[in-house]
């Protein structure tokens, strides 16, 4: 197990080496950066000024070779914008976006599970029906346009939460989480409630999908002959069995949202990576958005990594590494 | 939140302000980054020498008057001013801010391209400054206005440049002589300011104000809808209407100095995106530009694009701004038979093909004046293929000269003529710092002389009249193709007012309780 957890973390350190090669490249053929950052009012010669200032007057096969020497010893250089450190801006932003994309992902599996588990008992009723069309509902809708509608009904017309933004945090050490007071939960609940909308339905689906396969099998027909009682069966046989394919939806989504809550960030002002991403693409602040892809990489790696190794604590069938 | 409580003088609400920012500033250190977000935050906390007011005119600041004489500027400073902290205001804090503008590194957009006049500053006594610039220098005033003076005592440091710029983002050294004063600065949620006890100035309204970037437009309305801010900039016009309706709102809106135009690629060979003109470029030939002028309805494109929050521009200067003439203070009517005409007379009776670039979400609805455009010169023949791109490939592409036409738009910062003329105008030459976003070739050596004469001319009077004629050569030359200035518009809770300003700045102080 440990010498393919080395080996996954090896990959990661080649991917994360491409990605940032694209993305530099990428960025390079998009604009200049100067031209977004420098006053319109600049003279030619302030610009060049500019230009060598942040080393772009070097020919980009050494941009990127200063970038990666610079890199080992884990400097991601500077933000053009705002002259700070590229990953600290980045890590300042982290516990926002964690916290709203753990609490959305906690939303749709708490909501998720239970309706799916429930289609997936009574596939004919009438409520499982609904279940099911509205989960259709749930992920076609573009997500800036449900955030919209929760923020129309819940902020302009009921006025009983705010619009957007983070309000209130409290620090532990340098994080800051809103998660526990009131008035950050009410700044919470409409991003993460938006979020939740797209996950939860999906979390339905498998959820139902898994547990219509379970049922008929031998292991369910023999925990019912025993006499056990339907919530043992489902609580405990059921569950289990089920909780393979909803980890893995479940984790990959965490990452997703996780790495691209881009669009409900900004619709909610929600002081993220995301947003801090959009923002920096639109200024051409390479170092950031090189930073954040390298991050996210890393981020969806382990997580990957995670899932795999949940699966061998539920079900030692899987072996991690293949058949060694 | 509203707070009211009891004062000496009988009951005095006092309220909190917050304002939704369509973009964050990049730094707190005023000589950091120049643009608009960080600028305007910075006349919150420092005052310049000299400011201008609403209409780009230098009005007096912590310099309570100045006297010219050639290359000699004596400004006399105002007395008893205090910085934020308690320390007094004179001329060392002067000397020390001017000093710090060029040391500050890795500036993305330097402070120096406001000093690059000035030769030489020095200190007569606690409270005069002189300041000798290299050649006459008229607009030196209006850059002046660009450099927010900082506390000596509090930004000097071990750094070359005093505090840095890292330590100035935390509020360390950040102490100015402005109305309000710093208090935190939480990066992407919020900027936090309060009122400054010793600000010599009138006592501005709000104990408090609070900053809130909300980049996407939608969200700001419906954060102001929401009653979660008190202001907004910049609404989008398509819900102007519908906020305008709102009983608990006030919009207002100001002429800015914004001039959105098209410019027409007039080199000798055949710009990219031109076809059907037998090897010849048309829009070199003056009759053609006059023509494609005349296509465009401009009233219209205001009226139904820009749901009217815009005026329709026939100067790079909307009249009566310094330099701007009366001869071109209103639009002409569309013509498109003598367009035709015109056409035809240099041999274009069928029309041609260009391309007419344009950013995506740079300025207000610009893809959609561009496609506007382009139909509007269909109607004369004349086929115009709109390109339309995120900003940074935009001016990418712009740069390298890749359009026949394109839509831009340039703010005269300075409030006057000299200004757009010396940018957009002029013949290029990055030597000397001319015409550096002259991207159609245009070259005009007459007109060239007058705006460097203009630019050395101290008598006011004088350099209008020449700055003047020097524009109504540009546009009688159809060098350029002005098509409106934007309005600046702000919505805010009905209680409150704020005038607005030429320069797009959102001003906390400059923001009142309605009586």
């Amino acid at each position: 197990m440990l010498s393919t957890i080395i080996r996954r973390l090896l990959q990661t350190v080649v991917v994360v080496l491409v990605m940032s090669a694209l993305v530099f490249a990428g960025l390079y053929l998009v604009g200049d950066p100067v031209s977004m950052l420098a006053s319109p009012e600049a003279t030619d010669a302030e610009r060049e000024l500019i230009r060598q200032s942040l080393g772009l007057n070097l020919p980009l096969w050494h941009q990127y070779f200063i970038f990666l020497s610079k890199a080992a010893h884990l400097d991601f250089g500077n933000s053009f914008l705002t002259g700070e450190p590229a990953m600290r801006l980045i890590l300042d932003r982290m516990p926002a976006t964690l916290e709203l994309a753990t609490v959305a992902m906690l939303l749709s599996l708490l909501i998720g599970v239970p309706l799916g588990i429930y289609a997936g008992l009574k596939p004919e009723s009438v409520s499982a029906r609904s279940i099911m069309t509205g989960s259709v509902l749930g992920f076609s809708l573009p997500n800036f346009w449900v955030g919209l509608m929760l923020i129309m009904v819940f902020a302009v017309m009921l006025g009983w939460l705010p619009a957007g933004g983070r309000g209130p945090v409290e620090s532990f050490g340098p994080i800051q989480l809103s998660v526990f007071s009131l008035e950050g939960w009410r700044n919470l609940i409409l991003p993460a409630a938006t979020i939740a909308t797209a996950k939860c339905a999906l979390i339905i689906r498998v959820t139902r999908a898994a547990t219509r396969e379970c049922l008929p099998l031998d292991y369910i027909k023999f925990a019912r002959a025993k006499g056990l009682t339907e919530r043992r069966v489902l609580g405990l046989h059921l569950l289990k069995n089920i909780l393979i394919p909803i980890i893995t939806i479940g984790g990959l989504e965490y990452g997703q949202v996780f790495a691209f809550a881009v669009v409900t960030e900004t619709v909610f002002s929600w002081p993220g990576m995301g947003k801090l991403l959009i923002d920096s693409i639109i200024t051409l602040d390479r170092p950031v958005v090189v930073a954040y892809l390298m991050l996210t990489v890393v981020f969806l790696a382990l997580l990957n990594l995670a899932v795999d190794i949940a699966y061998t604590i539920l079900d030692p069938r899987v072996r991690l590494g293949g058949g060694s | 939140m509203a707070v009211s409580f009891l004062c000496a003088g009988g009951v005095v609400q006092a309220r909190d302000l917050t304002i939704a920012l369509r973009s964050e500033p990049s730094s707190m250190d005023p000589q950091f980054h120049s643009l608009t977000p960080n600028t305007q935050l910075s006349e919150t906390m420092f005052d310049p020498l000299v400011r201008t007011d609403g209409n780009a005119k230098p009005v007096p600041s912590l310099a309570e008057s100045w006297k010219v004489d050639g290359n000699v500027w004596l400004f006399k400073l105002r007395p008893n001013v205090k910085f934020s902290d308690g320390s007094p205001f004179t001329a060392d804090d002067v000397l020390f801010t001017y000093a710090r503008v060029p040391l500050v590194p890795n500036s993305p957009s330097s402070y120096t391209l406001y000093l690059s006049s000035v030769a030489k500053v020095e200190k007569v006594d606690p409270l005069t400054v002189k300041i000798t610039t290299k050649g006459p220098s008229p607009v030196l005033l209006a850059n002046l206005s660009m450099v927010p003076i900082m506390s000596k005592k509090a930004a000097s440091g071990p750094a070359p440049e005093g505090k840095t710029t890292v330590e100035l983002n935390r509020g360390d050294g950040l102490v100015g002589t402005g109305p309000y004063k710093f208090v935190s600065w939480k990066r992407g949620a919020e900027i936090v300011l309060e009122r400054n006890p010793y600000y010599w100035g009138k006592k501005p309204a709000w104990d408090k104000v609070v900053y809130r970037p909300i980049t996407n437009s939608a969200a700001r309305v419906a954060a102001l809808l929401a009653g979660d801010v008190d202001v907004i900039e910049d609404p989008p016009t398509d819900d102007l209407p519908r906020l305008q309706k709102d009983k608990k709102l006030y919009i207002q809106e100001t002429p800015s100095v914004r001039v959105i135009y098209v410019a027409l690629n007039q080199s000798k060979e055949v710009p990219p995106g031109m076809s059907g003109t037998d090897g010849k470029n048309p829009l070199a030939d003056k009759r053609v530009r006059e023509a494609l002028s005349l296509a465009i309805d401009r009233k219209a494109i205001v009226a139904r694009i820009m749901g009217g929050v815009a005026q329709p521009a026939a100067n790079l200067l909307a009249y009566p701004a310094f330099g701007a003439s009366k001869k071109y203070s209103t639009v002409p009517a569309v013509n498109v038979a003598k367009a035709k005409e015109l056409l035809a007379a240099a041999g274009y009776a069928k029309g041609f093909t260009i391309s007419l670039g344009s950013p995506a979400g740079r300025y207000t609805n610009d893809q959609r004046i561009a496609q506007t455009v382009a139909s509007l010169w269909a109607r004369i023949g004349v086929k115009a293929n709109v390109e339309t791109m995120a900003p940074p490939v935009f001016f990418k592409k712009r740069d390298s000269y890749s359009f026949s036409t394109y839509l831009a738009g340039w703010a005269a910062s300075s409030g006057e003529m000299l200004n757009p003329l010396t940018a957009l105008v002029v013949t290029k030459d990055p030597k000397l710092g001319l015409g550096t976003t002259n991207w159609s070739h245009y070259s005009n050596p007459a007109l060239d002389k007058l705006v460097l004469d203009a630019s050395k001319t101290l008598d006011d009077n004088k350099r209008s009249e020449m700055l003047q004629q020097a524009g109504n050569m540009a546009m009688d030359d159809y060098a350029i193709l002005p098509l409106q200035f934007e309005l600046s518009v702000w919505a805010m809770k009905k209680d409150i007012r704020y005038g607005g300003r030429a320069d797009q700045m959102t001003l906390a102080q400059d923001m009142t309780l309605a009586k």
